[in-house]
């Protein structure tokens, strides 16, 4: 069994992009949303990304909150410190300064495939004219990108899934799945961090907590990395 | 010395002012759903504004108090009774309050909004996890009170606002000041309440009778709603052409036009992203009054811009901060006049 922690397999340095070029607009009266693009691309979650990043680096005062999503960044401000326009302006010099380059995790991802931990290999293998194996060694090779952590603590919205593995929905979600087990839906393929109702095909399960918040960093993925799936021994 | 639970109530649950500082791991902010009743209640025994209150749902819970407690009351009025060496009493409202020994606190029919917040003096001492002492069962966090459980209370202040003493000379269940926080209006308790929305960007791609609709017509709050959000049902919202949605940031307080449903109003355990329509935002000084909101309850939408939304949060903040320093100079008084039951 893989110890947590243990996924962390390499950190590389991630070239900053040339360009901030984001359309500013009101998320309410207390935060800006910055649009990078309208497309989920992978040099369009670079930008949101670096300007994350930035903010991070940056130490600026009454930032409650940075949230990185596909193609748009976030920021929740203190009302009593900042506005739009002054926050704008702001976050534009910090764009153009550029607080170096973002680091570039690969984490890797132990997967127990088929069995109790992956009911729905089957069905997954027979959708797409695979052998289980097949599917097996498909999902472990590809590189994915955690292009952010939404809907649940910690699940992450992964890029790069083998096409020839879509496969839809269940018909029928379950009430319950456990956490850590690994999945596909249409395009995507992702963890489950928490044990909740889902109607992914479960082809696989995770020992590792990808949400802890006993941990100092409670989560293992954070929005940026690479990640790769290992076949669990 | 503690608090004990008794009943737990419908939804009774530890609440601080939440963890918005985590959004980046897909952890909503959290934290009491009516902030502005959290914050008067710890202002009103002492408290700085992040301490941990209870957050009671329309049905509330019974509490024994061992020793004499300092506690404040606010938000809705769920006909809270103070049961102590006299007959059962009401429990006086925005407030500071002192329980008397042996003093239980019970909750009866909700009169007024629909989530009320208790305040005691040096905070609910429940375990601070990732920065906040707030509860999010979903998300592993803390857990709703249990009848049995006895959550530790630290030493009271025994001459804060008033002497003890005179609760204990009295033979009364309870005693307080004779003066009152009158911010109940802030909660606006009228039907249909009025919500100021700033337009978000999927408001302007409604077909124009429904972007008419969203600001002329009542909506009524759901059975359905959480904290993680008040479904609202309605006129029928229809986009005038299907968009192409990717999950973005959301807020509290967003307004999220799901397919095939009514809109869904944003709360506090809210996600941090959404791949919705967004028809706008509330503004923040609204979402106190729109926590209270029941199942059944109307509201109606006017619009706001993003700015004139900011200044009535500024304003607000700077009352309160006025506010906050008239309170601690009354409490600082010794001879304040006194009133028990």
């Amino acid at each position: 069994m893989p110890r947590p922690g243990r996924g962390v397999a390499e950190v590389k340095a991630r070239s900053a992009p040339h360009e901030l070029s984001a359309r500013f607009s009101p998320l309410g009266d207390s935060a800006l949303l910055l649009t990078f693009g309208a497309v989920i691309d992978p040099a369009v979650n670079d930008r949101v990304h670096h300007m994350a990043h930035c903010i991070a680096m940056s130490g600026l005062a009454g930032i409650l909150g940075v949230v990185p999503s596909y193609t748009a960044l976030g920021v929740h401000f203190d009302p009593r410190v900042w506005d739009h326009g002054s926050l704008e302006r702001a976050l534009q010099e910090l764009g153009a300064a550029r607080a170096g380059a973002v680091p570039l995790r690969t984490v890797v991802i132990p997967v127990c495939y088929g069995g109790e931990d992956g009911p729905d290999l089957g069905a997954v293998a027979a959708h797409c004219g695979l052998t289980p194996a097949q599917v097996i060694a498909r999902h472990s090779q590809g590189v994915y990108r955690v292009h952010f952590l939404g809907f649940a603590p910690g699940f992450p919205y992964l890029g790069g899934l083998d096409p020839a593995l879509a496969t839809p929905r269940r018909a029928t979600p379950r009430t319950q799945v456990p956490r850590g087990s690994v999945g596909i839906a249409g395009g995507q393929t992702g963890i489950y961090p928490l044990e909740t109702p889902g109607g992914w095909q479960l082809i696989g399960r995770t020992p590792l907590a990808l949400f802890d918040p006993l941990r100092a960093e409670p989560c293992l993925l954070r929005a940026g990395d690479l990640l790769r799936f290992e076949v669990a021994p | 010395m503690s608090l004990r639970v008794e009943r737990p109530g419908l939804f009774t649950s530890v609440q601080d002012l939440g963890r918005p500082g985590f959004q980046h791991l897909g952890l909503g902010p959290g934290g009491a759903a009516d902030p502005l009743s959290h914050r008067l209640a710890n202002l009103l025994v002492g408290n700085a504004p992040g301490e941990a209150t209870l957050e009671i749902l329309l049905a509330g819970p019974v509490l024994r108090f061992e020793e004499p407690t300092l506690v404040a009351l606010c938000g809705a009025d769920l006909s809270a009774v103070v049961e102590g060496r006299a007959r059962p009493m009401p429990m006086p409202l925005w407030r500071p309050v002192w329980l008397g020994a042996g003093a239980r606190l019970a909750f009866g029919a909700p009169r007024l909004g629909a989530r009320a917040y208790l305040a005691v003096a040096g905070g609910i001492r429940a375990p601070v996890l990732l920065g906040s002492r707030s509860t999010m069962p979903r998300a592993g966090l803390g857990r709703l009170l249990r009848a049995g459980d006895a959550w530790p209370v630290l030493e009271q202040p025994r001459h804060f606002p008033a002497p003890l003493a005179a609760l204990q000379a009295s033979g009364a269940s309870w005693t307080s000041v004779p003066w009152f926080l009158p911010w109940h209006h802030e909660l606006s308790f009228d039907r249909p309440l009025a919500l100021r929305l700033i337009p978000g960007p999927q408001a302007g791609a409604l077909t124009p009778a429904s972007q008419a609709a969203l600001f002329q017509e009542a909506f009524r709050v759901a059975p359905a709603s959480d904290r993680m959000g008040l479904r609202l049902a309605g006129p029928a919202l229809a986009l005038a052409a299907p968009q192409e949605m990717l999950s973005a940031p959301v807020a509290t307080g967003t307004l999220q036009l799901p397919p095939g449903g009514g809109p869904i109003l944003l709360m506090a355990d809210r996600q941090t992203t959404g791949g919705y329509p967004r028809l706008g935002e509330l503004a923040t000084v609204d979402l106190p009054a729109a926590a209270q909101l029941r199942a059944g309850d109307a509201c109606r939408f006017r619009a706001v811009a993003a700015g004139e939304a900011l200044a009535l949060l500024r304003a607000r903040e700077a009352r309160l901060e006025i506010l906050a320093e008239t309170v601690k100079s009354r409490l600082g008084r010794r001879d304040s006049g006194i009133i028990s039951a």
